[in-house]
């Protein structure tokens, strides 16, 4: 297909729709991600709690289990019939079958790839210099905000960018979770799928914006990583990410 | 100020139970084979580690009182130490590694003038040598204005090239600081070149606390002998003519001593009192060993003989003179003043 058959292609309300809602959603699942798994992650990488097993193994869980199932247990917890759907909807929050409901499946998804990429980060730093901080005046707040978090930046960027490129190609949590509705739900992947029947070409030309910019992204982290490793800092190898695993 | 401290904590093999107290402006080293609990004294005073039981106060103010459940986190107590690999933050530069925990009235730059580091201010500081490392962490130490200083082998991380410059600079910056140092080593010599007294301890107990020179003119135990540079003969003393110790040593010889002693003992000779000839001399010496060079090693200035079971050092001037080989028949003489004997 030429490029400016692709480029057309791309111009349909579908495509242009899922564009939207992919990037909309990912953003914010990838801000929740760092917001609520950096914490955790150096938590579970500093502590020798009897915790800290069960939590990594909670988090890790949505990397080994189908999609399908992740669905299924998202709508346990969050659907209306859901173990939290009636709290949540005395609150007067309904999840089920709207954004909020991508942004919660992307997140189950793509957290245990920058959790478990921070954690090894968070590990990796030499533990005399937390150490030499607090003899310097640093309270564990300062160690975080002026050491860990600084010298684990490769690493936490990298499980960042690899988080983010799960989370785009998310398809089977979010559509047993959220479904497949045009401009509110409907993801680049789901697209694809729901093309596939109606306009070859559009999925065709979808798959090669996902494929472009995964691939951009993965490039972006090799490309930050080798800067860094220049320049200072350490990173955890490619064998401690959970791609290899 | 000053600084007083006792603890107890139990280590894997021993407890360790220690207690010392150092003034104002001055060195106390604590010396010992590694694994001897140096660095656990260290991380107490700092708070790093909560000992078993213990007591610090430093400048008049409790640090930690187990029984008053008194305990300062690390932040909240003026400490300036200097880890063994000096533990600079990599991803500062020289002024941002100095700048950390710095004091509001703390003058950085004048900091880094005083340690011949103004012109790395903003180097990384992975671009510096052993020595520059050092001053910059002395430097990020004394930033803090803190209420003592501690050391964790300070020389281990350098060269030997490095190293005896950095320890006659490290001598100056301590004697002009009016706080309280603790240092740590497994190294005598170091600390016998930057302490104004000594602590040698073993498995977690201090065995003899003496200026460098009171250690090595009165060790107290055979450990403490050896452990300052001695060689150790063992054998049994009695009293004998002229008022003198006769010591039959095990390895056959006799050998005579000033010092009191009776039964199982442990002759003590340090290697600069030994002297080397080819015949045995006419002089105050009473003690001989006629035995041939094992080993001759040159350290600078100075060679290291071992003759027969005696270690003995002389200047490379007197070596090359009498022409001293391995294999060759010397005698090795030391005076009777010179033989400490140590209790077994």
């Amino acid at each position: 297909m030429p490029p400016g058959e692709l480029i057309s292609a791309l111009q349909s309300d579908v495509a242009k729709d899922a564009l939207v809602v992919t990037f909309e959603t990912n953003l914010i699942a990838l801000a929740l991600i760092l917001v609520l798994g950096t914490p955790t992650a150096y938590w579970a990488a500093t502590r020798q709690s009897r915790f800290r097993d069960l939590v990594v193994t909670l988090i890790e869980l949505p990397l080994v289990l189908p999609p399908a199932v992740a669905g299924i247990g998202l709508l346990a917890a969050f659907g209306r019939l859901g173990l939290l759907g009636g709290t949540l909807d005395t609150l007067g929050i309904d999840v089920a079958f709207n954004k909020v409901a991508v942004v919660l499946a992307v997140t189950f998804v793509a957290s245990p790839f920058y959790v478990r990429t921070a954690v090894s980060a968070f590990e990796a730093l030499d533990p005399t210099l937390p150490a030499a901080a607090r003899t310097l005046g640093a309270g564990p707040g300062g160690v975080f905000f002026r050491v860990a978090l600084p010298l684990a930046a490769g690493g936490l960027g990298a499980g960042a960018a690899l988080a983010f490129a799960r989370g785009l190609g998310e398809f089977g949590a979010t559509i047993m979770f959220a479904g497949s509705l045009q401009g509110v739900t409907q993801t680049l992947s789901l697209a694809i799928y729901e093309q596939f029947d109606l306009d070859f070409d559009v999925a065709l030309a979808i798959s090669a914006v996902l494929v472009a910019t995964s691939a951009a992204t993965l490039l972006s982290v090799k490309l930050v990583t080798r800067w860094r490793s220049t320049s200072s800092s350490p990173i955890p190898s490619v064998a401690s990410s959970p791609l290899s695993s | 100020m000053a600084l007083d401290l006792e603890l107890t904590h139990t280590l894997r093999s021993f407890v360790a139970a220690v207690e010392l107290s150092v003034g104002d402006g001055a060195t106390f080293a604590l010396v010992g084979p590694s694994g001897a609990g140096k660095t656990t004294v260290l991380r107490t005073i700092s708070g790093l580690l909560a000992p078993d039981a213990g007591r610090i106060a430093v400048a008049g103010e409790t640090w930690l009182d187990t029984r008053r459940r008194i305990d300062l986190p690390p932040e909240r107590r003026r400490v300036g130490y200097l880890f063994q690999e000096y533990a600079l933050f990599p991803h500062l530069d020289v002024t941002g590694n100095v700048r950390f925990g710095a004091t509001n009235g703390a003058d950085v730059s004048a900091l880094l003038e005083r340690f011949r580091i103004a012109h790395l201010a903003r180097a990384r500081v992975d671009a510096l040598s052993g020595g520059e490392r050092q001053r910059v962490a002395l430097a990020r130490a004394l930033a803090r204005d803190p209420a003592v200083l501690l050391l964790d082998e300070p020389l281990a991380a350098l060269d030997t090239h490095t190293r005896a410059a950095v320890r006659s600079e490290l001598r100056e910056v301590l004697a002009g600081l009016g706080i309280p140092t603790v240092l740590v080593t497994h190294d005598f010599e170091d600390a016998a070149a930057l302490a104004d007294e000594v602590g040698v301890i073993v498995e977690g107990r201090i065995l003899q606390v003496d200026t460098p020179a009171g250690l090595v003119a009165a060790p107290a135990s055979p450990f403490v002998a050896s452990f300052t540079g001695a060689t150790l003969l063992p054998g049994t003393a009695a009293p004998g003519r002229d008022g003198l110790t006769e010591v039959s040593l095990d390895a056959g010889l006799t050998a005579w001593s000033t010092d009191p002693g009776e039964g199982r003992v442990a002759l003590g000779i340090y290697p600069w009192e030994v002297s080397i000839a080819r015949e045995i001399p006419a002089d105050t010496a009473v003690n001989h060993v006629r035995a041939p060079i094992v080993s001759l090693v040159e350290l600078g200035n100075r060679v290291r003989l071992r003759v027969g079971p005696l270690a003995a050092e002389v200047t490379a001037g007197s070596a090359t003179r009498l022409g001293l080989r391995e294999g060759e028949i010397v005698v090795a003489s030391f005076k009777a003043t010179a033989a400490r004997l140590l209790p077994l």
